[in-house]
């Protein structure tokens, strides 16, 4: 398992069971017993930890076995004592880094005495516990202040975010960094990573020679804050700020964060021992509260929903088209040639042409100025696209997205013309928020060809990809929207066909809630605390205005129409009052709110208020608290996405949660409205509901498999 | 204040130049006492031909039917001088005289001979930007006689020599100067971006306020000047960056470098001391001495090297400035013509200029590949093999950029994996490889660098009685070039 080279023991680590090398019981187990016999070993004098896969270094912990507060608990303590063995090591240990580094790898190459990273754009360092509901449980929330300040760390630990090489370099994560190397007598990957050990081992070879120090220069600006962290006011005052910042992010629906904050304070305040324990003790109660257990779940669920399920497709897509150079045309258009594949992007009007090309050219020069692109990569990406005015090389096309006006008789009129000049195989997927797919292929001569792909408004941004098939379209057909979907870099959830599919439906009553909601005199400030205090990341009222007023009045009297008073609650003269008076939302300006001006403090639309009198309607006070405003916006939400999976709109409720989560911004920390059933209680959710349908009627009616978990405690959407 | 800073972000950009340059102190005080007489190029080339290893094998003819031959009737150029060295007070068409007026010397050309000039640069001075008129007229050539400037990188005077060659075949010229120049003592330093922007709005204020506000808008930031970086505009890495990971790509280990290294300055130095190198013409540098020698030539010992620490891949790299080519002034200038008009007018050409190919590829992993892939291209297209070839002359930007070269061309899985070819081409035997010396030890001056590879191929096929010959050498760019080269039959 190791080999002695000039006195250094390079261990690599290489777990044949998987593509990435977690910190199994059994690695950690194999790990403690290799240390053991390096430090028994005299002729070894230094030691290289290094992974023998390609694209990764470590890539976290493996918690799944664990089902106990108490020997979760025990997990972090044995973490804990192995990785202080390592940092106190008689020999120096040099992790050497290509891939990613994150959780239990990070934590393990911090308490190596140094640490060597290749620039891979795969070598990635972070702490994205917080991410799961949990804190890095192995010394991390120890090691990591001490190493790269309380500042970093504390951004490190509460974000999760991914920390680059050059970063990691700049803020003393790591001591060195090698180069990736291009093709030579091997294939780069391998050549690289021999070469990674190479510099590991003369490092590994001038640490125990003493040649090497382990010593980081400090700039002054470091030095200086090192004093400044030295003084106890001043760490008062962080962790007090640390604290106020994410109560303010997180509204105190996630108990992860605060939990860090703990850790970090009791290490640094009251020492080494006091600190291991509040870790090892947070870390077993973290990973027994639903908000870990609902973010694991959406982890989980968005693995499943970044695969392809649907088999390889017949032909790869190597030639898109995108009809409508709109917000979503150009958005389609950016992300498609961000991953290489070439793109024709039409529209019918130089200046809507010019404006999506502009679009695209931002997006990617966005990237540069962030440093995640160069200019040079951005103008290869750039030269992918070829915007025109006319049908012009179509029939290269292997697929066409159309974002043109949500209007039937222009996406009829659109089809045919599309068909007129693509080839036989080209598939022609619409995006569309809400017209049913199978009207739209109506005017098709080739419906098994005809898909929907509803994108997230800002593409580049949203990660969901909604695709909806009819019961038309072929199996290939699917196979091929999601590889292209996939190879955008989308989160995918495959539904049936019908008005507004699942993602809009599920929208629309809780929309419809919303104006109800205003018209019986809840503000629109009040309405966003409320909906961003049960943990949307977008308050209802600013949600509409992002949507566009004039779209959400299309979607209700569309699905209103086709779902009749379920859709009910609100007035949609309201909304279409607001569309004539110009108050489209955000993109005109004026919604819910006024835009435009500079100031941070959104100021309500006093014109939009006044619409909002002449609707109003009395709020009956027994379900009128905030609580119940709260779980009546939810509950129509829920029991409209229930309803989806019991008609067979959804195909699981994995989907339903990943879908509501990242296409509509549903409380991360309940996992999705499916999860949500389960660690509620359908029966708690049923009673509420019925409340509310006294009171208002059959908008709160819950649906049939909704009664079924109520009924049955033992039904569970999720096992 | 911004004078200073100027100086500072110059010393930080040249400091691998005079690191290289300290190196070679001790050197040139052990060279100083053979330092001969001012003709010593031109004495060498009466002396007869000491040796010949490969006499008489008698090999075919590369002429094509319906092809025109062409020769190299001549070639010169300047000493190649460290930059900031004895030449730091001219401009770049100073020196491309010099080439010029040296070829018309050695060549007793007349002055209206020639039909027109081709010249290659690199680093633009920005008032001669046609450095090719510039310095044709200087040095007296007709003012009828046209001249245009190339540039490809480090094969920019390749170029100019194919571009000849090309107005030959196509039947537009009988004879065509081609050259290159390089100076590095002085390179444009600009404003930087929002500076230049705020004067060239300077310009065209019209009123004192105007310009007032202009001027009030300007920034102590405004002030850093922006340098040219020998560095790729696409991928933003400097070559010695490069080099230090194609190196460490191909296993090449520092030991091997520095060796290299030592050897190119070794052969350079006993080219120099016997006179070998007789393409160099003496010039009087207004001002200072007559310079009729190369300055970077330093054989060193191997401690002496191992001690230098690496310049760009900092502390694990493995290419140190000892290693490099350094920064280096020069030009270069030949004589090529057709066959028929060379014998016209009297003339016993060199060399018979034969196929060339041009190459390119990923300027950011295969920035220096270019012989590796340009070698077997152009041994197809004259139907050699690389046993056929006597003389070996390849461009050493780097030692570990040719030991590269070299482990490629001797890989199949390379030549398969990467270059769509069912075997290796094989690397050149040494004993035939820059025998003279190259760019590691004689400079390389970028732009003049191809003219001085073609010519000593010619004067080496020419001592040592080799048929083929082969030039090849890798640019900026991802960019490559080979050139196969006849005999001249005695």
């Amino acid at each position: 398992i190791y080999e002695v080279k000039d006195n250094v023991a390079v261990v690599r680590i290489n777990d044949p069971t998987s593509k990435v090398n977690t910190l199994s019981r059994h690695m950690q187990a194999e790990m403690v017993e290799v240390m053991n016999e390096i430090w028994g070993n005299a002729a070894v004098k230094s030691a290289v930890l290094i992974s023998r896969k390609p694209g990764c270094f470590i890539a976290g912990a493996d918690i799944k076995y664990h089902t106990h507060t108490h020997s979760l608990t025990s997990l972090s303590q044995e973490g804990q004592k192995i990785f202080d063995q390592v940092e106190k090591s008689p020999i120096p240990i040099v992790a050497a880094i290509n891939g990613s580094c994150l959780g239990g790898g990070l934590e393990f190459a911090i308490a190596c005495q140094y640490r060597i990273a290749t620039k891979s754009k795969k070598t990635i360092l972070g702490t994205p516990e917080v991410m799961l509901g949990l804190l890095p449980g192995a010394g991390g929330t120890q090691r990591l202040p001490k190493m790269v300040g309380l500042p970093a760390a504390f951004d490190m630990m509460l974000t999760g975010r991914n920390i680059r090489p050059d970063k990691a370099k700049k803020m003393g994560l790591v001591h060195q960094l090698v180069d990736p190397l291009g093709p030579g007598l091997k294939s780069p990957e391998e050549r690289t990573i021999e070469y990674l050990e190479e510099v590991a081992v003369d490092f590994a070879k001038g640490l125990a020679g003493k040649k090497v120090t382990m010593e980081k220069k400090k700039g002054l600006v470091q030095k200086i804050q090192d004093f400044v962290m030295g003084l106890p006011p001043v760490r008062k005052q962080i962790y007090k700020t640390v604290h106020s910042k994410v109560m303010k992010q997180s509204k105190g629906l996630y108990p992860a964060p605060l939990k860090i904050i703990e850790c970090v304070q009791t290490g640094i305040e009251k020492g080494n021992a006091a600190g291991y324990l509040t870790e090892s003790q947070n870390f077993g109660k973290l990973a027994m509260t639903s908000e870990s257990r609902a973010l694991i779940g959406l982890y989980h669920g968005q693995v499943t929903c970044k695969k392809n399920h649907f088999g390889k497709p017949e032909r790869d897509v190597k030639k898109l088209a995108v009809l409508g150079a709109g917000l979503m045309g150009a958005g389609i258009a950016q992300v498609t040639i961000d991953k290489g594949v070439a793109t024709i992007l039409k529209d019918t009007t130089e200046e809507g042409l010019a404006r999506g090309h502009q679009q695209v050219y931002k997006g990617l020069n966005d990237k540069t100025k962030k440093k995640s692109l160069t200019t040079f990569e951005r103008d290869g990406i750039m030269s992918l696209l070829s915007g025109q005015l006319d049908y012009r090389d179509f029939e290269n096309a292997d697929m066409v997205i159309e974002a043109v006006f949500e209007d039937l008789s222009i996406k009829h009129k659109v089809v045919k013309e599309v068909e007129a000049v693509i080839p036989p195989h080209c598939i022609f997927a619409t995006n569309t928020s809400a017209l049913p797919i199978k009207d739209i292929a109506a005017a098709s001569k080739r419906p098994e060809k005809v898909i929907g792909m509803h994108y997230f408004s800002p593409v580049d941004k949203m990660q969901l990809l909604e695709i909806i098939t009819t019961n038309k379209t072929s199996k290939d057909t699917t196979a091929s929207a999601v590889a292209v979907g996939l190879k955008q870099g989308k989160v995918i959830i495959v539904v049936g066909d019908g008005p507004g599919f699942y993602t809009t439906r599920c929208l629309a009553p809780m929309l419809a809630e919303a104006v109800r909601a205003l018209q019986e005199g809840v503000g629109p400030k009040k309405l966003d605390s409320l909906t961003t205090g049960f943990g949307f990341p977008v308050g209802a009222a600013t949600l509409a205005d992002e949507v566009g007023i004039d779209v959400a009045a299309h979607v209700a009297e569309d699905l209103g129409k086709a779902f009749g008073t379920r859709f009910g609650g609100g007035n949609v003269e309201v909304l279409k009052m607001m569309v004539q008076k110009g108050f489209k939302g955000r993109k005109s300006g004026k919604g819910c709110y006024v835009y435009g001006a500079k100031s941070k403090e959104k100021k309500v639309n006093s014109g939009a208020e006044d619409i909002l009198k002449s609707f109003k309607l009395t709020a009956p006070p027994a379900v009128s608290a905030d609580e119940d405003i709260q779980y009546r916006l939810v509950s129509r939400f829920v029991n409209e996405a229930v309803l989806c999976l019991q008609e067979g709109i959804l195909p699981d409720p994995v989907q339903g949660d990943i879908g509501a989560v990242f296409g509509l911004g549903f409380p991360p920390c309940l996992g999705g409205p499916f999860r949500f059933v389960d660690s509620h209680g359908a029966d708690k959710l049923v009673q509420k509901m019925k409340r509310f349908e006294e009171a208002y009627g059959n908008q709160f009616t819950p649906c049939q498999l909704l009664l079924d978990h109520a009924k049955d405690s033992s039904k569970r959407f999720h096992k | 204040m911004s004078l200073s800073l100027i100086r500072t972000v110059l010393l930080t950009a040249f400091s691998f130049c005079s690191a290289a340059r300290s190196l070679s102190t001790s050197v040139h005080l052990q060279a100083q006492g053979n330092v001969s007489g001012v003709m010593l190029t031109c004495e060498k080339w009466k002396m007869p031909i000491p040796f010949s290893q490969y006499n008489s094998k008698s090999k075919k003819t590369l002429a094509k039917p319906g092809v025109k031959n062409i020769v190299l009737v001549d070639g010169v150029r300047t000493p190649f001088l460290q930059s900031g060295t004895t030449y730091a007070d001219l401009m770049p068409h100073d020196l491309a005289r010099a080439a010029l007026q040296g070829l018309l010397n050695r060549t007793g050309l007349p002055k209206d001979a020639v039909d027109y000039i081709v010249y290659g640069t690199v680093i633009q001075e920005v008032k001669t930007s046609n450095v090719a008129r510039e310095a044709a007229l200087g040095a007296g050539f007709s003012d009828k006689t046209p001249a245009h400037t190339v540039t490809m990188a480090c094969i920019s005077s390749n170029q100019a020599m194919t571009t000849a060659v090309g107005l030959i075949a196509a039947g537009q010229c009988d004879a065509v100067v081609a050259g290159g120049v390089e100076f590095m003592s002085d390179v444009p330093i600009r404003h930087s971006r929002k500076m230049r922007k705020t004067m060239l709005s300077l310009n065209k204020a019209k009123t004192l306020g105007a310009r007032l506000s202009l001027l009030g808008s300007i920034r102590l930031a405004h002030l850093s000047p922006e340098l040219p970086a020998v560095a790729e505009f696409s991928t933003a890495e400097t070559m010695g960056h490069s080099a230090d990971r194609l190196a460490a790509a191909f296993g090449v280990s520092r030991l091997e470098q520095d060796e290299f290294a030592l050897r190119s300055h070794t052969l350079a130095k006993k080219a120099q001391d016997g006179g070998m190198l007789s393409d160099v013409i003496s010039f009087k540098v207004p001002g200072r001495d007559i310079v009729s020698k190369d300055n970077g030539i330093r054989p060193a010992t191997m401690e002496q090297l191992a001690k230098l620490k690496p310049a760009f891949i900092k502390p694990h790299g493995t290419v140190t400035a000892a290693n490099s080519s350094f920064l280096t002034d020069g030009a270069s200038a030949v004589l090529i013509m057709s066959e028929e008009k060379a014998l016209a007018m009297g003339y016993k050409p060199k060399a018979y200029l034969r196929d060339f190919v041009y190459v390119s590829q990923d300027p950011k992993d295969q920035l220096l590949l270019g012989p590796t892939y340009a070698t077997p291209k152009v041994l197809e297209k004259s139907g050699l093999t690389l046993n056929d070839i006597d003389v070996f002359e390849f461009h050493e930007a780097f030692a570990g950029q040719i030991m590269a070269n070299l482990k490629a061309m001797e890989s199949d899985w390379f030549a398969q994996t990467y270059m769509g070819r069912k075997t290796k081409v094989g690397a050149p035997p040494m004993e035939k490889f820059n025998t003279w010396g190259g760019s590691l030890s004689l400079g390389h001056p970028f732009a003049a660098t191809g003219c001085r590879l073609v010519t000593t191929v010619a004067h080496r096929l020419q001592k040592e009685g080799g048929q083929y010959g082969l030039v090849a050498a890798c640019a900026a760019g991802g960019q490559g070039h080979a050139m196969v080269i006849e005999a001249y039959p005695q």
